[in-house]
């Protein structure tokens, strides 16, 4: 029998090691479900992880469909890390991601058909500020009568995507999209569209912000006061206060980010790939997002990564499906895989597995 | 750094040779559905279109498709992956595909696209769609006969043309035959979750529908029917075998002909941008068999108007008919043309509520 021991302390090589068991275990156990459904195990793992980057058909595409893709799980993820870090628990990314969806993007159209250079920063401004509002319902209701914070931020997501609803079928409602429920298409307003800024780079503004949220992430976290702070609040709250921390700044400090980075993913998506509010617009990154935070273990660096990971599993589970028709639920399942082994083998870094030796009372 | 230069040219290599391997002269089509091929509804009657396509060249033609694709951003990455990857002609199979479908489009003009419900063309893109509404005439005409308690159950998906056509198409036959019968209406905003599509079904018997229509995917509401003891039509597909009991008759989506022809159309080099609209009579809406529910002489009378709408005797849109604020619509004799029909976006006389606004 197996058993597993207590480390002293967590191994640095499994830290670094654990990724990379995780992805191989994926593949062989994703394989064989892939072998198992008709299909050659090989190559749908190569069209996945591989085709995507380096593929010379496809790649030139699909590399920066991956920096588009990833850019607002990454952008999410990052303010939820902080949060996280600091036991403050921010469920509901995916209704501040649409509330500044709602809220850039309803300005943008209350401005339409103005053309300034003004519009955007505005817009982007206002994307913040829609879902730094959103989470400051729970972050108020927390402080002031010490209201679950999950259960209040989940809840508001659905809130939130009702709130969109009654928007698109009513006052964002486009004069020309014959009764669909979606607002005007952006890429008809040159002032608020989140364009390429470089052609077949897929850079957009949203993509920038990711970038300088995981330097600025990563310099608060490690090298700034804020970071120490929610750092000790996570590991000890009456530490935290000997500490000088204030836990309610700290609450209203990490929701407010967390809800502030959403809006901005949310106002860039909506402004750029989705190009339109729409009742299906919102397609759960929010939720997504707190995978990507846990699967970069809390760090921007980690979370770059895992957001790339993440992306890079849906566009290359895409050409999975229509070049080998492999059913879109099986790539789902294999992505469910991924997450599984990532998270069930973190258990190496703080256990050795050992073999149990029989008759030892 | 040089270690890695010679992995990367190694593995381009590689991989380009497998692009090149997978290169042939088939002409290779794609289809992109809303749905999952096995929604036994909507994208499963397109998937059976390919799979007639398939049938009918043979290896001439290499198809492939990608199912539950979500109208927005991800379609328009899905279709162009397919364009890269060689495929020739590709059928967008829901109405929110349609910008997305414009927009790749205008980056691959030697790729022919068809575009299902929509009404945007360009130089290689085409529109189909089938006039469902001669099929909602039908099913309206043995509804309202059937209904014992007056009051037909709608589930709506979205409030387009579309969908306030099949709405008032099923509402004037209905009412033709009885003119207490009152039409309930339900919007889900979504062509596919069963889960809202049975709350929709379960609401609706609520406010005493006896009889079930719906403008979504799946069979849903058909086996909350078949549970409840009432009457449904199955659409898209026939849906049989999730009411055995409760299904009078269905609206069968047939793809396979224009599938077949346009695909022929671009293996000859002879396909051009058009806008096809059929209805019965082409064989591109089907109505499914009747059960023996339906009693004989409804039968009867529904098999005539069948007839009588594929000979072009009937339309279904024929006045008098006023609009719902008792403005008049057609006069009397008169048939409506394409054009409002395609833009429709008010009720007829006598449904209750707003169209959603």
């Amino acid at each position: 029998m197996l058993r597993l021991e207590q480390r002293p302390e967590p191994s640095r090589a499994m830290q670094i090691a654990t990724p990379i068991i995780a992805v191989i275990a994926t593949m062989i156990a994703g394989g064989v479900m892939f072998a198992l459904l008709g299909s050659n195990p090989f190559t749908a793992i190569r069209i996945i992880f591989w085709d995507p980057i380096f593929n010379d058909v496809v790649a030139s595409y699909t590399r920066p469909q991956l920096l588009i893709k990833a850019a607002p799980l990454i952008l999410m993820a990052i303010g939820l890390s902080f949060g996280f870090r600091a036991n403050v628990w921010n469920i509901g990314a995916e209704g501040q991601f649409i509330m500044g969806a709602v809220v850039g993007g309803g300005t943008a159209l209350a401005l339409y058909p103005y053309e300034s250079f003004i519009v955007f920063p505005i817009i982007i401004v206002m994307g913040a500020v829609g879902g730094f509002l959103w989470a400051m319902i729970p972050a108020l209701l927390k402080i002031k009568f010490n209201a679950n914070e999950i259960l209040v931020s989940l809840m508001l997501v659905y809130v939130a995507a009702n709130f969109l609803s009654a928007m698109v079928t009513g006052p964002m409602k486009s004069p020309v999209g014959m009764g669909f429920p979606e607002s005007r298409n952006f890429n008809e307003y040159q002032s608020a569209f989140n364009s390429e800024l470089l052609s077949n780079t897929g850079l957009h503004f949203g993509v920038l912000a990711m970038m300088a949220a995981v330097v600025v992430g990563y310099i608060a976290l490690t090298r700034h006061l804020f970071g120490f702070q929610i750092r000790v609040a996570g590991q000890s709250a009456r530490a935290s206060r000997f500490a000088g921390v204030n836990p309610n700044l700290t609450i209203a400090l990490c929701l407010g980010i967390s809800g502030a980075l959403a809006g901005l993913a949310g106002l860039f998506e909506v402004t750029g790939p989705a190009s339109k509010l729409s009742t299906n617009f919102p397609l759960g990154y929010g939720f997504t997002a707190i995978i990507v935070a846990f699967l970069g273990r809390l760090n921007p660096i980690g979370i770059l990564f895992a957001g790339l990971l993440m992306s890079l599993t849906y566009i290359g589970g895409e050409l999975a499906q229509f070049q080998l028709q492999i059913p879109a639920a099986a790539i789902q399942a294999f992505q469910g895989m991924l997450l599984f082994f990532l998270l069930g083998v973190d258990i190496l870094i703080n256990f050795r597995v050992r073999l149990k030796t029989k008759g030892v009372a | 750094m040089n270690l890695i230069k010679t992995l990367l040219a190694g593995a381009a290599l590689a991989t380009g040779l497998a692009g090149a391997a997978t290169a042939q002269d088939k002409l290779k089509v794609g289809f992109i559905y809303v749905g999952p091929t096995g929604d036994f509804g909507w994208s499963y009657e397109h998937d059976q279109g390919r799979k007639a396509v398939v049938e009918a060249f043979g290896d001439k033609v290499e198809t492939s498709y990608q199912e539950s694709v979500p109208e927005g951003a991800d379609a328009e990455r899905v279709m162009t992956q397919m364009a890269l990857s060689g495929h020739k002609l590709i059928f967008t199979t829901s109405f929110g595909y349609m910008d997305p479908t414009l927009n790749v489009a205008k980056k691959f003009p030697d790729v022919k696209f068809e575009h299902a419900t929509g009404f945007k063309r360009a130089d290689n893109v085409s529109t189909y769609s089938a006039r469902f509404y001669e099929g909602r005439t039908v099913i309206g005409h043995i509804a309202g006969n059937m209904t014992k308690t007056n009051t037909i159950g709608y589930i709506a998906s979205f409030p387009i043309p579309e969908v306030i056509r099949g709405i008032n198409a099923s509402y004037l036959a209905a009412k033709a035959v009885n003119p207490d019968v009152k039409m309930k209406i339900v919007w889900v905003y979504t062509w596919f979750d069963p889960g809202k599509e049975a709350d929709a079904a379960n609401a609706l018997i609520g406010q005493g529908a006896d009889i079930i229509m719906q403008h979504t995917d799946s069979p849903a509401a058909m086996t909350i029917a078949e549970e409840k003891g009432i009457y449904a039509f199955g659409q898209a597909s026939d849906m049989k075998q999730f009411g055995p009991n409760a299904r009078l008759s269905s609206i069968i989506d047939n793809w396979s002909p224009y599938y077949i022809a346009r695909t022929k159309a671009v293996l000859d080099g002879t396909w051009t941008s058009t806008d096809t609209w059929d209805g019965i009579a082409p064989g591109m809406v089907g109505i499914g068999e009747f059960s023996d529910k339906v009693p004989a002489d409804v039968q009867a009378s529904a098999n005539a108007i069948i007839e009588k709408l594929k000979s072009g005797e009937m339309h279904s849109f024929t006045g008098p008919i006023n609009k719902q604020d008792g403005s008049a619509w057609l006069a009397d004799g008169e048939t409506a043309d394409d054009g409002t029909l395609a833009g429709m976006n008010f009720y007829v006389e006598g449904i209750d509520g707003d169209v959603p606004n």
